[in-house]
């Protein structure tokens, strides 16, 4: 056993390191083919090659040098852009000086004369910017507030890059300038990488099958991973670094998402992205994690089904439809996911790529919401948030498998409970708000609502939201802040389901009579930082909104204290009490 | 406002001052050497295996006290005198209190055995002695453990997560078989070994031997054989802890005595938990009962008693409840280790040889008196309810089912057992 062990760890480490040496392991060669290929708009296209010479040479350099030169030619490209089409002082005190008293919008014919592409631009631009000054009297900074605002938004969208364009363009035009080992050999590196690390994993973790079934909880608190130590912080800290990585820089990645090219090609027939790379890894981590939660809770097929459940609604659901989906021309859908986790339902973008499908799409835009006003109260009244929270959800099941190592580390203190109960309700508003912005938006096309720009709000949601805190802080954190940090703090689906825990369900956690002596082992390993113990030992059912169900401290509870129940809702909220002692009224 | 002072801060103790803030103002003071703030002594075993840290056994935060004002003295009490209403604690020296209560707990037996005072000989009891087991226990390879009880296999189990081998010494002819029937013993036993500890039975301690330097190094049981081993493990039960009580005038026996409202014979004076000795007798009970439940039991009632509502000490039908490595046992009502002249039993175990019910009736009346389940949870109140209304077997059997608490999913023998059990019952009738 420790033999076998010995060599799957072995086996992973190798596979985990060549795994990071490949991401900095290419050369890049930039070809005016590639530029003219990732951009569509010849001009636009020409302007950057203009201003890329120096990395058209056939010289390998690293990623960070490569995005570094990149993301300078795209500003030397605006700003020769700028400097060509922006309105100097000279033509705007012309245009002034010629509006003697009175603006008229003609007057701009006359003053931007020529056929050549600049006074075409001037022409059209200020007629597009300026009209609202035709009849007004002239004044010399209206004329500028003008130009201004050609000079921001005009002329970069038209002649230079903004900044969607150069953070898309970056990672495409990066991952196709590689020249690489990976590249030229991305399914060998699959192997060696993803490949090593899946049997090491599996050598580690099958010889745990010799083991007698039942609790093993054994030196967690000694294990310099699963207790906030060196290796823990360090895992916590890589966790990290990929997260920013893949949300906010993913061109330094594109060493990665080449690797996984052919699992996309096979699947959905494109090319792979840094997202699809992201499911790639989510999936694999909830499978091999999944089979290790699978081993060391053999004793409790409460347990076995639903790692089986999240597994099974990962792979289909999550990562293998929507891919097949996208094979057959539909839409990319995740049939499990629900508003407002999945926070961009109502976003313009895909509402109209659902309505643009036909019957399919339709069908999507009204399972999507009867997710949401049907099936959430519904199942949560009879089953308890569990269903979805410990039983479908991808972050769940993330939790559950790749994060069970570190469930002891959530905070139990009640001052952490006051916290998470401000901050998750505060997440389910701003998501509430974000999206109601939205919508107004999508009905009546103005981006402004009462105070605030619905574009700007669903900008800060994703970023702060739907990536630091679901992404870098959820996942990032779990060596550090235990494996429900998002769900327990941020998500504002769990907050809803929560709710409906809370006050509309027929789920509790019950307590056996007096049998509870406090140990604390409910408490320890709930990952919800629910201090299960303080309940247990007065004898009183646990009706909380953040229990996720996930039934581990009744797994792990020496004295078969506690047990997931549905019943009638009747004597759900239950007075404290301990059975077995005659003459003693307990008192609040 | 009274003072109410409590030695000892475990369960027993606890409950009290908790009962009692919950009914008066009075000042409460819980003194105790051990350590400043309660923790689930029954969780000592998951420190030393990794499962917690000492932080997590307590069951109440650390502010928790101080706003419930109840203040914490971390010292020992040497000596208690009931004329002046004063203790003397080791460090801080007179103390004065209006009501006494007395919950000291228990300590480890040791029977006289030569050397069971060598560096490396501990039984498990306190917090120091966890302390003392991980000095004891370092870098050893092997442990022999005396008793077999339930510290004991909590000793075993602890010990072999680092890798020690154990042997348990132990004198009965199965594992525990002086409180479990032969079925349940042997059961054990055969679990107890697949953890590959070298169980020994029919076998006591003769002596202990140094290894010249003070330090344990092998043992010699009755049977002539000596054993190497670097840790011995006294785990032959518990006594009453009240050697500070000697001449402080409270009747004591092996424990302090006390009546039904848990009155010592000294006027404000009250016993409880662990050192308490019953003056007398419960049917079914023993009159010193070293059990978690019934501690707080006893803290109940007497923090009712003391804040106005004189309340008899009257537990209900008697449960119990404890985990063999990976086997779970439960206990409700009386399962003797030898069936009495009056009664009937029926045994069931599965045939993975895990699992089991052994559930005793009344010969004559078929009045239900108790069962024993391992590896199947069952629900408390049924079984107390059942107790209480002196069901029939027949009865309790028909609703074995509704009693289950195991969780969702898993198997269900209740079929399998009501089947048998006609099986058997009706052969006897006939």
């Amino acid at each position: 056993m420790k033999y076998l062990q010995t060599i799957g760890l072995t086996l992973f480490v190798i596979g985990f390191a060549l795994f990071n040496v490949s991401f900095f392991w290419s050369g890049y060669q930039l070809t005016p083919e590639i530029v003219k290929s990732q951009i569509s708009d010849e001009k636009k296209a020409s302007a950057l090659l203009l201003e890329t010479k120096e990395i058209v040479a056939p010289e390998p350099s690293s990623n960070f040098k490569f995005v570094a030169d990149l993301s300078a030619a795209f500003e030397r490209v605006n700003e020769r852009q700028l400097a060509i089409f922006s309105l100097s002082d000279t033509e705007l005190d012309k245009l002034a000086s010629y509006n003697k008293e009175k603006f008229t919008i003609a007057s701009v014919d006359s003053v931007f004369r020529g056929n050549d592409e600049q006074s075409a631009f001037k022409r059209k631009a200020f007629k597009d910017n300026g009209s609202w000054l035709d009849g007004q009297a002239t004044s010399r900074e209206q004329i500028q507030t003008v130009a201004d605002n050609i000079k921001k938004y005009s002329i970069i969208s038209q002649f230079g890059f903004d900044r969607y364009a150069v953070k898309d363009l970056k990672y495409s035009i990066t991952k196709a300038a590689a020249i690489s080992p990976v590249k030229s050999n991305p399914t060998l590196y699959l192997f060696l990488t993803f490949g090593l690390c899946i049997i090491g994993s599996m050598l580690y973790i099958l010889p745990k099958l010799k083991l007698p079934p039942g609790i093993k909880n054994n030196g967690i608190f000694f294990n310099v991973m699963k207790n906030v130590q060196w290796l823990g912080i360090l895992t916590g800290s890589w966790l990290i670094a990929f997260y920013v990585f893949l949300y906010f820089y993913p061109e330094y990645m594109t060493n990665w998402v080449l690797m996984v090219d052919p699992v996309s090609r096979l699947l959905s027939g494109n090319e792979a992205g840094r997202f699809f790379l992201y499911g790639f890894i989510y999936t694999l981590c909830i499978l091999v994690m999944g089979v290790r939660m699978l081993i060391n809770y053999r004793h409790s097929k409460y347990q076995i089904l639903r790692t089986c459940s999240v597994m099974f609604f990962q792979t289909a659901f999550a990562f293998l439809i929507p891919e097949i989906l996208i094979r057959l021309n539909q839409p990319y859908f995740d049939f499990k996911n629900i508003w407002p986790l999945d926070y961009s339902f109502f976003f313009n973008n895909r509402l109209d790529t659902l309505l643009a499908n036909g019957g399919l799409g339709v069908f999507m835009l009204v399972w999507g919401i009867a997710l949401i006003i049907i099936a959430v109260p519904v199942l949560v009244y009879f089953f308890g948030k569990r269903w979805y929270c410990s039983w479908v959800c991808g972050c769940g099941g993330l939790a559950e498998t790749l994060g069970d190592p570190y469930r002891q580390l959530s905070n139990k203190k009640l001052s952490a409970w006051k916290i998470e109960r401000w901050m998750i309700h505060g997440v389910l508003v701003f998501a509430v708000v974000m999206t109601g912005g939205v919508l107004y938006t999508y009905f009546t096309n103005s981006s402004w609502v009462l105070f605030f720009d619905s574009y700007k709000l669903r900008e800060i949601y994703g970023a702060f939201i739907g990536a630091g805190f679901a992404g870098v802080v959820g996942t990032g954190f779990y060596p550090l802040m235990g494996n429900r940090t998002w769900c327990r703090f941020g998500c504002p689906l769990a907050a809803y389901l929560g709710i409906i825990q809370r006050f509309k369900s027929r789920f509790r956690i019950t307590t056996n009579g007096g049998q509870c002596i406090s140990c604390g082992n409910c408490s320890t390993y709930c990952e919800m930082g629910i201090d299960v113990r303080w309940y247990a030992q007065r004898g009183q059912n646990i009706v909380r909104s953040s229990c996720v169900g996930c039934g581990v401290c009744s797994s792990v509870c020496p004295r078969g204290v506690l047990n997931l129940e549905v019943k009638e809702e009747e004597g759900r909220f239950g007075k404290a009490i301990l059975i077995g002692n005659n003459g003693i009224k307990l008192v609040d | 406002m009274k003072h109410i002072v409590i030695i000892g801060n475990g369960i027993s103790g606890i409950t009290a001052a908790r009962n009692i803030r919950k009914r008066s103002n009075d000042n409460i003071t819980v003194i105790s050497g051990e350590t400043e703030h309660f923790f689930s002594r029954t969780a000592l075993m998951y420190i030393y295996m990794g499962h917690m840290k000492y932080e997590n056994t307590k069951p109440y935060e650390d502010w928790f006290w101080k706003k419930n004002k109840i203040d914490l003295v971390k010292d020992f009490v040497e000596k208690v005198d009931p004329d002046s209403k004063q203790l003397v604690l080791r460090n801080k020296g007179n103390f004065k209190y209006d009501i006494l209560i007395i919950a000291s707990g228990s300590k480890s037996n040791k029977f006289g055995w030569p050397g069971q005072d060598l560096k490396g000989v501990q039984g498990l009891y306190s917090f120091q002695d966890l302390e003392l087991m991980e000095q004891n226990s370092k870098g050893i390879k092997h442990a022999v453990i005396v008793g077999g009880g339930l510290i004991g296999i909590e000793m075993a189990e602890m010990l072999l997560t680092r890798k020690i081998g154990v042997t348990i010494l132990v004198r009965e002819n199965e594992f525990w078989s002086n409180v479990l029937p032969i079925q349940e013993a042997n059961l054990i036993s055969r679990h107890v070994r697949s953890h590959h500890v070298d169980l020994r039975l029919n076998i006591e301690l003769k002596e202990i031997q140094s290894d010249g330097n003070g330090k344990v190094k092998s043992i010699v049981t009755n049977k002539g054989e000596t054993i190497e081993c670097q840790f011995v493990g006294l785990t032959v039960g518990v006594s009453p802890n009240i050697d500070f009580l000697k001449n402080s005038g409270i009747e004591t026996k092996r424990g302090v005595l006390v009546n039904e409202y848990l009155e010592t014979d000294v006027p404000n004076v009250y016993a409880l938990g662990d050192c308490v000795e019953r003056k007398y007798d419960l049917p079914g009970r023993r009159n010193i009962e070293q059990v978690w439940y019934t501690g707080r039991m006893m803290g109940e009632v007497v923090a009712q008693t003391i804040t106005g509502e004189k309340t008899k000490y009257e537990p209900g039908p008697w449960f119990n409840s404890a985990k063999f490595f990976d086997i779970e046992y439960q206990t409700y009502g009386n399962v003797w280790n030898e069936l009495k002249s009056n009664e009937m039993e029926f045994y069931w175990e599965h045939a993975s040889g895990t699992k089991c019910v052994h559930v005793v009736w009344d010969k004559l009346t078929n009045q239900f008196l108790g069962i024993n389940t391992f590896g199947i949870r069952m629900r408390h109140e049924c079984f107390d309810i059942w107790l209480r209304e002196k069901r029939s077997i027949d009865f309790v059997i028909e609703h074995l089912a509704e009693a289950n608490f195991d969780p969702e999913f898993f198997s269900q023998h209740e079929d399998e057992i009501v089947s048998e059990y006609k099986k058997v019952t009706s052969l006897i009738s006939q």
